[in-house]
């Protein structure tokens, strides 16, 4: 398996407060990795730190080195670098439009105008985000009319409409309900084909019935990482087992 | 080639964006630079102690006597009276807004505050030189209306809007759980209006009323018209005064440019803004002491 | 007394003030209502003035009001978005921030006679534009620019962050960021606040006193170098330096001067409650 993403020695801190501490990890390609741990732990941080996110805050501080394909991502444009490394937020965050203008948002931003292309695109995106059959009728009503799981899906189209490599995932399922979490979980496991899938999770079963990989943060720092049977039936760290077995966090 | 025209686009516009974001420092700066570029060198022709301290304002006399003293006076006069009348007024009407009316009747009154703020200055001059000045004059049996009260009564209610929106704003602002502390106590809402909301909000206050004393200094169109404009030091409220603003509307038209009659008038428009620039500042000052809190 | 009596006194007498404050609003309406309403026809509203203003319509009044109010918006509208996107989208927490906030301050507390002088100096003296519709305009564009930038920065900070974090996590860069995911939403604020600020202008005198207003001028403006007839000047001269004006024309100035402001503020709320009712998150 090739390293998709390499992380070298990589602290965050906003202000006085350090998220995260002395990180040193890889993601594979086209696996989905999870990450594990209880809140406060820099899950977060982290994921946002690999689309360079975590620069809008006044007071980011960053050391260390992430490598997306072998390139030093704070030598990218940062456009360009969060074009290849989408993002799917906790909360559904449909933009106040149509479904189809929440999907060809990005698209139509990076230039791309002919109508046709547009529509098609969105289709496409709709169709992989397992969307296109419940929205297909209402492609220009009010995004913000659809359910959760449904707003779900339709960001996670409107990341692939901008044709990443990269999907981070950050707590997608936090605020959906269990039949929307199980299909938002399929649709993630057809995605690693083409994609690489860093999902972070408060959930600690929806890792384990997702993830490849599963790594455990604690207080800003990677306790374990491994396959995910290995860290849910046998961790090396007391503290994993602990976690995983639900006896804190 | 489409991603390079694009961030030329984008940097050309940021550019543009950061420009006008300093702009209001600019035109700060342009507005004082021009104030003392045509009104400065009134003070190569003029002592600056008599400008200020004389008591004799007669541009058109030879020579002329340019004292603002008078004028400052009777600015003052009106802000004293203003104020008399319109803090404590302005400030109860607040609380009973924002603390005592009910619903529906608070944004009708909230309403009326509003469009008393909408109504043109000229108007409410017309207004009052129509009706209250002649109110005046046979109230107290004097000669004339024009006077320093009609004039302090026609301010203190052009500065009650900003005055009752900004206390208001600062009595919003007080936490609730002081509130609910209190009474819980069992006090009286009254009782805690005036022991607890009122001293919290006294910053937010402070600044209403700095800021609705700068909008009755800078007031202009409705002081000239009721106040009877004699550039004389007041002597009481019955008498006619002439303000600072009042005395640059009225007599600019009549300069000729270049003239140091013409200039002493831009030399006032300098006190004047120097003037509010201090109350602004004060005002804000305060304003971000009730954020604070 | 107990607590109970002096809260219900206390109570009287607050309302009493607020009443105190707000009626005389009703009251200057309602004269001027009442004594303008028989001057307003056709005629009065769309004719020149004539016998030194004395009798005909304020016609040129009107026009001159809405050009000037309306050029003075164009200019200081974009001007004004483009400041609060700056404070609200790229200003770091630093001196300079500070001190362009309390310039906004300042400017908005300059006396208006002062911003007349202002004008006077630069744009009729300086750049020699003269006494006109565009000098009185920039004077104007420059004093209503503190009201436009307040209140668009509040418009624009109500857009939640979240649209900003998507819109930026799609590789959209900033400005297109702000172009596309705010200000659209931002949009119904931005244009509540020019509309009062608009009113506001629109009422103002003093500062077109030197810049741009004719005292009797029966005629339109033909360009932006040409001086203009305005409401609230007219108003002031036909009240304080006409004599033998009749009353009838006068309160009737104040009454189309007092409408026109009052649709306006009438519009801004009427916009703000629409979009308040379909706010869309």
């Amino acid at each position: 398996m090739v390293a998709k993403i390499t992380v070298n020695n990589l602290s965050c801190r906003f202000g006085k407060s350090q998220s995260v501490k002395k990180l040193d990890l890889t993601v594979l390609e086209n696996e989905i990795l999870g990450i594990i741990g209880p809140s406060n732990s820099g899950k977060t941080t982290f994921l946002r730190a690999l689309n360079r996110l975590n620069e809008l805050h006044p007071h980011y501080k960053q050391q260390g080195e992430i490598f997306i394909d072998g390139k030093n991502i704070l030598l990218e444009d940062p456009e360009l670098l969060r074009k290849r490394v989408g993002m799917v937020f906790a909360l559904p965050l449909s933009l106040p439009l149509s479904v189809v203008e929440n999907v060809i948002y990005g698209p139509k931003r990076h230039g791309v105008k002919s109508k046709k292309e547009l529509e098609e695109l969105a289709e496409r995106c709709l169709r992989s985000a397992s969307l296109w059959e419940e929205v297909k009728d209402r492609l220009n009503g009010a995004a913000l009319k659809l359910s959760g799981g449904q707003q779900q899906r339709l960001c996670l189209a409107r990341t692939l409409a901008v044709e990443p490599e990269i999907i981070l995932f950050d707590e997608p399922c936090s605020g959906l309900d269990p039949l929307s979490t199980a299909k938002v979980e399929e649709t993630m496991v057809e995605l690693k084909e083409k994609y690489t899938l860093v999902l972070v999770t408060n959930n600690v079963k929806q890792a384990s019935r997702v993830c490849d990989r599963t790594a455990f943060f604690l207080m800003g720092e990677l306790i374990e990482i491994d396959k995910t049977e290995k860290i849910f039936i046998s961790p090396e760290d007391k503290r994993t087992e602990e976690y995983v077995t639900g006896r804190f966090g | 080639m489409m991603r390079r025209l694009g961030k030329i686009r984008d940097y050309a516009i940021e550019k543009m964006i950061f420009i006008s974001g300093i702009a209001a420092i600019i035109f700060v700066i342009l507005i004082f630079s021009f104030l003392v570029r045509e009104g400065g060198s009134f003070f190569g022709e003029y002592d600056l102690k008599n400008f200020i301290l004389g008591h004799f304002w007669y541009p058109a006399s030879d020579p002329p006597r340019f004292g603002i003293l008078p004028l400052i006076m009777g600015s003052l006069v009106i802000v004293l009276g203003a104020g008399i009348l319109a803090v404590p007024l302005g400030v109860m009407a607040a609380l009973y807004i924002s603390e005592v009316a009910p619903k529906g009747l608070k944004d009708l009154l909230k309403a009326g505050v509003e469009m008393l703020a909408a109504i043109p200055s000229v108007v409410v001059g017309f207004v009052g030189m129509v009706t209250l000045v002649p109110f005046i004059k046979t109230a107290f049996n004097i000669p004339t209306g024009l006077t320093a009260l009609s004039g302090c009564i026609m301010l203190a209610f052009m500065a009650m809007p900003t005055i009752v929106s900004i206390s208001e704003d600062a009595i919003n602002a007080v936490p609730w759980n002081y509130k609910e502390g209190a009474l819980a106590l069992g006090a009286t809402k009254w009782q805690i209006m005036y022991r607890i909301i009122l001293p919290a909000a006294a910053p937010g206050i402070i600044a209403a009323v700095m800021l609705g004393i700068g909008r009755v200094i800078g007031e202009t169109m409705a002081v000239m018209m009721v106040t009877g404009n004699a550039a004389v030091i007041p002597s009481g409220f019955l008498e006619p005064v002439r303000t600072l603003t009042a005395t640059i509307a009225a007599e600019m038209g009549e300069t000729v440019r270049g003239s140091s009659h013409y200039k002493s008038l831009f030399a006032i428009g300098a006190v004047l803004f120097v003037i509010t620039f201090i109350i602004n500042f004060i005002a804000d000052t305060y304003l971000h002491k009730n954020k604070e809190q | 007394m107990d607590a109970k009596k002096s809260q219900k006194i206390a109570f009287g007498v607050l309302l009493a003030t607020t009443l105190a404050v707000v009626l005389p609003v009703l009251f200057i309406i309602m004269i001027i209502i009442k004594e303008g309403i028989t001057a307003i026809n056709w005629r009065f509203l769309t004719t020149m003035p004539s016998n030194g203003m004395r009798s005909g319509g304020i016609f040129p009044a009107i026009v001159g009001t809405i050009y000037l109010v309306l050029l003075s918006v164009a200019i200081a509208l974009p001007v004004g978005v483009m400041a609060a996107i700056y404070l609200n989208e790229y200003a770091k927490d630093n001196i300079l921030t500070r001190i362009i906030k309390l310039s906004i301050v300042n400017l908005a507390g300059v006396p208006s006679v002062v911003y007349g002088l202002f004008g006077l100096g630069l744009f009729v003296i300086f750049l020699k534009f003269g006494v006109c519709l565009l000098s009185g305009a920039l004077t104007l564009a420059i004093m209503e620019l503190p009201v436009i930038i307040t209140t668009s920065k509040e418009a624009l900070s109500t857009v939640p962050l979240s649209f900003r974090e998507v819109s930026l996590s799609l590789g959209v860069s900033r400005w297109q960021t702000i172009r596309y995911a705010v200000l659209p939403h931002a949009l119904p604020g931005i244009m509540t606040g020019t509309i009062l600020s608009i009113s506001r202008i629109a009422g103002e005198t003093a500062p077109i006193l030197f810049t741009a207003a004719a005292f009797y001028l029966p005629r339109l403006p033909g360009s932006l170098f040409d001086q203009i007839m305005v409401l609230p000047y007219h108003l002031f001269i036909i009240s304080t330096q006409i004599p033998n004006m009749p009353s009838k024309s006068t309160y009737g100035t104040a009454l189309v001067l007092l409408i026109l402001v009052l649709m306006m503020n009438f519009t801004a709320i009427v916009v703000r409650t629409y979009f308040r009712m379909n706010k869309k998150w």
